[in-house]
């Protein structure tokens, strides 16, 4: 973790608001997954703070208007995520809310895993290890654009493994593309369980790959804001946020369930999990 | 439209109505052939929950080894594995496998002729996860590779079989994987799995089913549903790929030359164009009709909504049948 000190507040971060917001980005996550047995809603709670600040403190974006050409880029590089933007994208109003219950549906285009076709979606998700990739492709074209758009790449720890995101990153530092911001959402957990290869240090990795780095808990919504803010700053270095973040974060008894990638909730009573989230009060 | 509390990504238990299962048949064959041969070796790409290696992790955890999430890395050390004397089983999914790691396979195992078994799930829509998991062109691709053993088995017995075979066999060999509770279908005791073997599981006169992989199943219940109408279906079961045994097709074809393809997998490159290549190159001529994944790729849904909506059903079979046995007979080549 960077010493709290070099982590100040954004001055105009209205940090009560984001926390409400990611509050509410929760709520739409428990509606999706309620009564379905089984699912991402792990990993869709433990990146809801980080999707909050995104999408209403950091980001330029337009509801009305999805495909701005001006707007900040976000990709989502882990598909099966797909349950957190969802919520983001209701919560900001480019999907509705109506649609939540046919998440996962046939037909559905709240599909369990991202496809590019629904509104909102930067990239088609779901074979792990492409995003950075073409995070680093939107950034260069942007910049050959005259754009001053930045994007924004959300990756797994798992992600780390593959070689094609070390390939990117690479290939990002040496391209200097300073508007180019990796959020990589350690969250401890791949398919087999707890991390099964490890990728530690990961931060020192990123370092050394020449991007800007900083690490932080990434539930915690004054640490994020604070990231997001010493990344804008102007260096001819690609950004590097890395986020511990906690699976199931913000409904204690999703919170308490087993660290499993395919989380295994049919024991759970969705009414409580509701009455718990709303209970916080952070 | 899937039922509330239904989710779609996951899991086969659809396609198992009707038949006795085995749980895990893969991973129990590999145990056993873990027994017998000690340089066996279990590999993983992050997949051993998904792909049934787990009981081979838990008898030999000493020759188990889960590389992370890097299938071409899985594929590397797996040869090098292989050139260093062992015999690696490395499991991820086709997608992964053939669309990530296919110059790892061209060169560390088929150019090579390396001893590397390549185990893969969730082929063609056995997932509903949509057109990132969905293995619809791996057959093509694999067939395509000069040296490489394709395997599409049926059912559990044939997964049991097969996964003892190709211990034995010395060279590279890519094998689809049925995981979890996979259907009995073809009886333990009769069946006997051969690499670069067809078997004629019904014989038949009027139309001839030429299937692989798990759409044996459903060739066998159309075969059986027609015949209540007085139709004799023949059903031959195609389950290596490559090498592709010509013989048996073309003496079915010569019988019966009203043929139904059918495979869980594009009908371009795999088993249709293989049995067409077969005929054309033997100067045979059949009237057939295609049973398979057309040429897209498919949405996310239940299995049973994705074997409606892309035709694949037994019901769809049936229907082949029957516009195959209303079409003009085959008439010999004109002559020049
Ligand atoms: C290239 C690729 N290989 C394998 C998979 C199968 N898979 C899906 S999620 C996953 C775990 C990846 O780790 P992470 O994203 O950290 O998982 P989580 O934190 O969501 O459990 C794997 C191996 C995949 N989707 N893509
Ligand atoms: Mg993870």
């Amino acid at each position: 973790m960077l010493p709290t000190h070099s982590l100040q507040p954004h001055p105009i971060a209205d940090i009560p608001r984001l926390q409400r917001a990611a509050r509410k980005l929760r709520r739409h996550m428990l509606t999706m997954a309620a009564g379905k047995g089984q699912g991402y809603i792990g990993q869709g709670l433990g990146f809801a703070d980080i999707l909050a600040a995104l999408y209403f403190h950091e980001m330029k974006h337009d509801p009305q208007n999805p495909g701005w050409e001006d707007r900040d880029r976000f990709i989502l590089s882990t598909g099966h995520y797909s349950i957190a933007l969802w919520a983001a994208l209701v919560e900001i109003g480019v999907l509705s809310a109506d649609e939540l219950a046919q998440y996962g549906a046939d037909g559905s285009r709240l599909e369990m895993s991202t496809l590019d076709s629904t509104p909102g979606v930067e990239m088609t998700g779901g074979s792990l290890g492409h995003g950075l990739g073409q995070g680093v492709g939107m950034a260069l074209g942007l910049r050959l654009a005259g754009k001053s758009s930045r994007v924004f790449v959300e990756l797994s720890d798992g992600e780390l493994q593959e070689g094609s995101t070390w390939e990117a990153a690479m290939a990002a530092a040496h391209f200097k593309l300073d508007g180019l911001v990796a959020v990589i959402d350690c969250n401890s957990i791949q398919a087999d369980g707890p991390i099964v290869l490890n990728i530690e240090p990961v931060a020192e990795k990123w370092r050394a790959f020449g991007w800007l780095t900083t690490e932080i808990d990434g539930n915690n919504m004054q640490q994020i804001i604070a990231a997001l803010h010493a990344v804008r700053r102007e260096t001819d270095q690609p950004k590097a946020i890395v986020a511990r973040t906690v699976p199931g974060k913000g409904v204690p008894c999703i919170e308490r369930c087993e660290k499993a990638h395919f989380l295994n909730v049919t024991h759970i009573d969705w009414e409580d999990a509701i009455r718990e989230l709303e209970a916080q009060h952070d | 439209m899937t039922k509330p509390g239904q989710t779609t990504a996951m899991g086969v238990p659809e396609l198992a109505e009707g038949y006795p299962e085995v749980s895990a048949p893969f991973g129990e064959a590999l145990v056993n052939v873990g027994r017998q041969n000690p340089k066996v070796i279990g590999l993983t790409a992050d997949l051993g929950k998904y792909t049934d290696i787990l009981s081979f992790a838990a008898a030999f955890p000493e020759r188990y080894f889960n590389v992370g999430m890097a299938e071409q890395n899985l594929i590397g050390i797996a040869a090098g594995l292989a050139r260093t004397g062992f015999v690696p089983f490395c499991t991820t999914y086709c997608v992964f496998a053939t669309r990530r790691a296919y110059d790892f396979i061209a060169i560390g195992c088929a150019l090579s002729r390396t001893n590397v078994k390549i185990i893969a799930g969730l082929p063609g829509l056995t997932t509903g996860y949509g057109g990132t998991h969905q293995g619809i062109e791996d057959l093509a691709l694999m067939r395509a590779m000069p040296n490489l053993t394709v395997i599409d088995p049926c059912d559990a017995t044939e997964i049991a079989q097969a996964t003892a075979v190709i211990a034995d066999y010395d060279g590279p060999v890519y094998m689809r994987l049925l995981r979890g509770r996979v259907p009995v279908v073809l009886d333990p005791v009769t069946y006997r799995f051969e690499i670069g073997k067809a078997r004629l599981l019904r014989k038949g006169t009027d139309v001839a089913f030429i299937s692989t992989g798990l759409m044996t199943q459903r060739t066998l219940e159309a075969a059986a549903q027609l015949a209540n109408d007085g139709v004799s279906a023949a059903v031959l079961h195609v389950s290596t790929l490559k090498p592709f045994d010509r013989e048996a097709v073309l003496s079915l074809i010569e019988r019966v030359p009203r043929v139904i393809t059918a495979e869980n997998h594009v009908t371009t490159g795999g088993l249709a164009s293989a049995v067409a290549d077969a005929a054309t190159d033997a100067g045979l001529r059949l009237r057939l009709k295609r049973v398979g994944i057309p040429d897209c790729f498919c949405e996310c849904g239940s299995l049973p909504y994705l074997a409606k909506r892309y035709q694949m059903d037994t019901a769809s079979i049936v229907a082949a049948a029957r516009t195959v046995l209303e079409e003009e007979p085959v008439l010999p080549a004109a002559v020049a």
